[in-house]
């Protein structure tokens, strides 16, 4: 199951493929695909063990611009098709780049699947808020309210939050990340490519032309020390420019609170457990939102369990090591038959 | 003791109908494999509702299992010697399955007031004179029964669900059959659950001994045993067919077998039956939906497996997008589609040849596929295996239509030897071929190379988007969309000068040609024979080739002034002739009544066009 590493050190240009990078000037993608070519050289792997999958939309064309093999499939269908990559050779470092049109809508429920069977793939999930590539309708991450072509008096949807669903379905893993902020969005995906089973990390990534800002309200300069919650697993969390602002546990709810007054002091701030199977309050964590609450970003869930490759190989190994069925003719022979002379 | 006549049959349809849950598949089963361990060639169909328990005694779960045994059997009969019916309700439903004069044999136990009514008779049709044209044999199959079993079971539950096994002693001592079979599969079913191997033990026998110790019965039939080519033979149903013609092609293409599929009547078995040959490698993925189940078989592909799915005509639409994908990406896939009635949910458990346009024509944009038909259930494993050839040597999906009547329908099949099977080579390319690009095509076959991930120096990129000839970057040049649009279509086209020519059964001068294709073939073979014993001049060709056609088709049409193309939908066959051969004139004998063809209503049909 072991995927092979690379025998020479590889660097970023081994990544860089011959495609003209075509998406707009300013796209959080740009920078979405740099730190993917950054970190790939430091994982490791061959080349070509490789395999970026993808579905369709402005971020499903990502395979074209990374030097490996790639796969750029239909609308909503990147999970499906990646899982086939998966289960037919495990032995691959499977890669899924999604937009929230395809993994939240019509990909909705492979999205769901994959997550839940915890397929050892790691999943980045370009979240904009918005269908680009068709030029602006709204997505199912679209706020509320929001005017779009297909919302000219307002979205009346309730949004899907990403991070719910994967939390909702038991995923392994759920990070958060920032276009902008290409170190943290480095780390992240490191971080996922490191965890066994399906990694998932949502970047909220800015689409310039059709829904310039969307997410300004926690990536503003001006409110982001506020509103941008970094966890680190076994550390409090704490955010705000000096860090004097926590999160405590109030009945069943989160709070936010304030060190030094009222008499909170840092010991009563809730320390980040990542790998805690029990999903309350990284359920929690993923929900908050301002203006209430910071948003959570880094990883934010990380539990091991056996993946579904694992299992399924292991059970192919024994069933292996137990039929007397070796080949196809002791199968054609096996059961009832009879000879007529 | 009776004196009974024993008569000699050529062949015998018996028929097993009673409720959903009576075991009649299990019974008719049991008396197919044993007469198949006698000899005799089979063929069975099994006929049973949408619903797993529908009401009881209610036309509505009426369940069946028709058997037919005989010297040479083409197909599972049309109407039936024998009929077994387990209460009122399967007899209403079947009655005009039953030729005239055959036997019934009815549980008397079962036609109570109450069950008569629900069964939609006003009285009890035992009671008049509506079955005097028929040998009817009034057993009171449930009281036996319990008195069979009282050793073993009290309740009353447990004791009548052996009924089955009283019938099934009965038809064991009307054919002169040995029970030893039965015993043996009983032993191995409830290992360990020694009352229920012993109570069924016992109605097996009692059923056969009634029948010998009372005067029920007058006569006694023999089927002579089939004069069949020599070798070693099993019992198998088209799914499971298709199934290990999946995995043989595997083993002789020297790559793993993958299958994405979602369960869908009457394709299940395919999956269930892939699922257990994890011994084998087979790499099995239950997928969430049908686009799921045809998107990881095309990953898998990608991957360097061979990917399959497994699907039925609702199945096949929800793919349609995604083996637009493969055209594309020009991938190896196979689609296996056991047809159903249609459209919508339709027909869910009976049998029609209607997916083919579907299967053909069925996609956006200029999508051509290859689809190849299997005709007998046996030979679903030969189809399954040259669908695999096709599409990894061609890298092209491949649509395999199977329907409902073979894939659940069972014959016998000769175990052939892996050895006598056809190598497969799949075009991949060579690691670190410094001249290899994704699309660069063979110039005689059209067919591009196939590099996997995990290859060096091979490493690229494809997708749906239309692909630069050669090189495989994404192109929206206009001719060279044109060109590779071509590129598409020929490489399938060519096809045809790796496949065998048509062949044509009966006379060249023959005043009537029938044509067929897929499920049909054992009816059509059956009717065409008969007429030529009669001194009719008619010939018969079968299609199992569909896309491409094979080379000689447009030759073979040219030859007959009239030709009749028969099959289980609105003409659909027909039409696609028509468009390939224009200006022929083409008779069809179309069915859509969810059954498969009868030889009678062939034979009528074909009388009448000769006669025009």
């Amino acid at each position: 199951m072991a995927i092979e590493h690379s025998k020479v050190e590889l660097t970023k240009q081994d990544f860089v493929s011959d495609q003209m990078v075509k998406w707009c000037p300013g796209c959080g993608d740009h920078s979405i695909l740099a730190s993917v070519l950054g970190i790939f050289p430091k994982i490791g792997y061959k080349k070509e063990n490789f395999c970026v999958v993808s579905g369709i939309g402005c971020s499903s064309r990502f395979p074209y611009y990374v030097n490996t093999y790639g796969f750029h499939g239909i609308h909503g269908r990147a999970a499906a098709i990646a899982t086939g990559v998966k289960i037919a050779n495990p032995k691959l470092s499977v890669w899924i780049n999604s937009g929230d049109g395809d993994a939240t809508a019509i990909g909705c429920n492979h999205f769901v699947q994959i997550v839940r069977r915890n397929m050892d793939v790691n999943y980045i999930l370009f979240n904009n808020r918005i269908y680009g590539l068709t030029k602006g309708q709204y997505s199912p991450t679209t706020k509320q309210g929001q005017i779009t072509k297909t919302s000219p008096y307002g979205v009346i949807d309730y949004p899907i939050n990403p991070g719910e669903l994967v939390i909702g379905a038991r995923g392994t893993f759920f990070a958060r990340a920032i276009d902008n902020n290409p170190k943290t969005l480095g780390d992240v995906c490191m971080a996922m490519a490191n965890h066994d089973g399906a990694a998932i990390v949502e970047v909220l990534q800015n689409c310039v032309i059709f829904n310039n800002k969307t997410h300004e309200e926690v990536t503003g300069k001006d409110v982001k020390d506020d509103r941008q919650l970094w966890l680190e697993h076994g550390k409090p969390m704490l955010f705000g420019k000096n860090k004097e602002k926590g999160l405590i546990l109030r009945g069943t709810r989160l709070e936010v609170a304030e060190i030094g007054k009222n008499g909170v002091t840092e010991k009563d701030i809730l320390v980040h457990d990542e790998t805690t199977e029990n999903s309350g309050i990284h359920m929690m964590l993923a929900q908050m939102c301002p203006p209430e609450f910071p948003m959570a970003f880094g990883v934010i869930r990380a539990v091991k369990k056996p993946t579904y490759n694992q299992l399924f190989e292991k059970q192919m190994e024994e069933v292996k090591a137990q039929s007397k069925i070796k080949c196809m003719d002791d199968l054609l022979n096996s059961g009832e038959t009879w000879e007529i002379k | 003791m009776t004196q009974r006549k024993l008569i000699e049959k050529e062949d015998v349809v018996v028929k097993f109908v009673g409720d959903s849950g009576d075991g009649m598949q299990l019974t008719g089963t049991l008396f197919s494999d044993t007469s198949a361990l006698d000899g005799n060639d089979i063929a069975t169909f099994p006929d049973y509702p949408a619903e797993i328990r529908a009401p009881h005694n209610t036309i509505a779960g009426v369940s069946g299992f028709q058997v037919h045994i005989g010297k040479k059997v083409y197909s599972s009969g049309d109407s039936c010697d024998v009929l077994v019916a387990m209460n009122p309700a399967s007899l209403k439903a079947n009655l005009k399955w039953a030729k005239k004069g055959a036997t019934l044999i009815v549980d008397t136990d079962t036609f109570t007031q109450e069950a008569v009514e629900k069964a939609g008779y006003t009285k009890s049709p035992l009671d008049d004179d509506s079955l005097s044209s028929f040998n009817v044999i009034k057993a009171p199959i449930t009281k036996l029964t319990t008195e069979a079993v009282k050793d073993v079971f009290t309740d009353k539950k447990s004791a009548e669900r052996c009924r089955n096994m009283f019938a099934l002693g009965m038809i064991f001592f009307i054919f002169d059959k040995g029970l030893e079979h039965t015993f043996a599969f009983l032993e191995r079913k409830f290992k360990n659950k020694e009352d229920i191997i012993k109570a069924n033990k016992e109605v097996v026998k009692a059923g056969y001994v009634y029948c010998e110790n009372t005067d029920v019965l007058q006569v006694q039939m023999h089927v002579p045993e089939a004069n069949m080519e020599k070798g070693k033979y099993r019992n198998i149903t088209g799914n499971i067919a298709a199934a290990w013609g999946l995995l043989a092609a595997a083993e002789k293409a020297h790559l793993p077998l993958f299958l994405g599929s979602y369960p869908i009547t009457p394709a299940t078995d395919i999956l269930v039956e892939l699922c257990k040959h994890k011994e084998l490698g087979a790499r099995v993925f239950q997928a969430e939906d049908e686009i799921a189940g045809i998107c990881s078989a095309i990953g898998a592909s990608f991957a360097g497996v061979i990917g399959c799915t497994s699907t039925s005509g609702p199945g096949l639409s929800l793919k349609s997008e995604a083996i637009g994908l493969a055209v594309m990406t020009e991938l190896p896939l196979v689609i296996v589609d056991v047809q159903r009635g249609g459209p919508a949910t339709g027909l869910p458990t009976k049998t029609e040849q209607s997916d083919l346009m579907q299967a053909l024509f069925g996609r956006n944009g200029e999508a051509p596929c290859i689809v190849l038909a299997s005709s007998t259930s046996a030979n679903c494993f030969y189809w399954a295996f040259e669908a695999v050839r096709l599409s990894l040597e061609h890298m092209t999906p491949c649509i395999l239509l199977s329907d409902g009547y073979l894939g659940n329908g069972s014959q016998l099949f000769k175990i052939p030897k892996m050895s006598d099977l056809p190598e497969i080579h799949p075009p991949f390319a060579t690691p670190n071929d410094p001249n290899y690009l994704p699309y660069k095509r063979d110039p005689e076959t059209f067919v591009r190379q196939w590099a996997v991930p995990g290859m060096e120096g091979l490493r690229h990129r494809i997708g749906g988007l239309e692909k630069l000839n050669g090189k495989g970057s994404i192109s929206t040049d206009n001719a060279n969309h044109e060109q590779m649009t071509f590129f598409r279509n020929a490489k399938v086209e060519k096809i045809a000068d790796f496949i065998p020519e048509q062949e044509v059964y009966g006379d060249q001068d023959a005043d009537l040609l029938v044509i067929g294709w897929g499920g049909t073939h054992g009816a059509l073979e059956n009717a065409v024979k008969e007429m030529r014993q009669e001194g009719k001049k008619i010939a018969f060709t079968h299609f199992n080739y569909i896309c491409p056609l094979p080379k000689n088709t447009g030759n073979i049409i040219n030859k007959y002034k009239k030709i009749v193309v028969c099959e289980l939908n609105m003409g659909q066959f027909a039409n696609y002739l028509r468009m390939k051969f224009q200006g022929k004139c083409f008779y069809q004998y179309n069915k859509i009544q969810g059954l498969p063809f009868e030889v009678s209503e062939l034979k009528e049909k074909f009388n009448e066009i000769l006669g025009e």
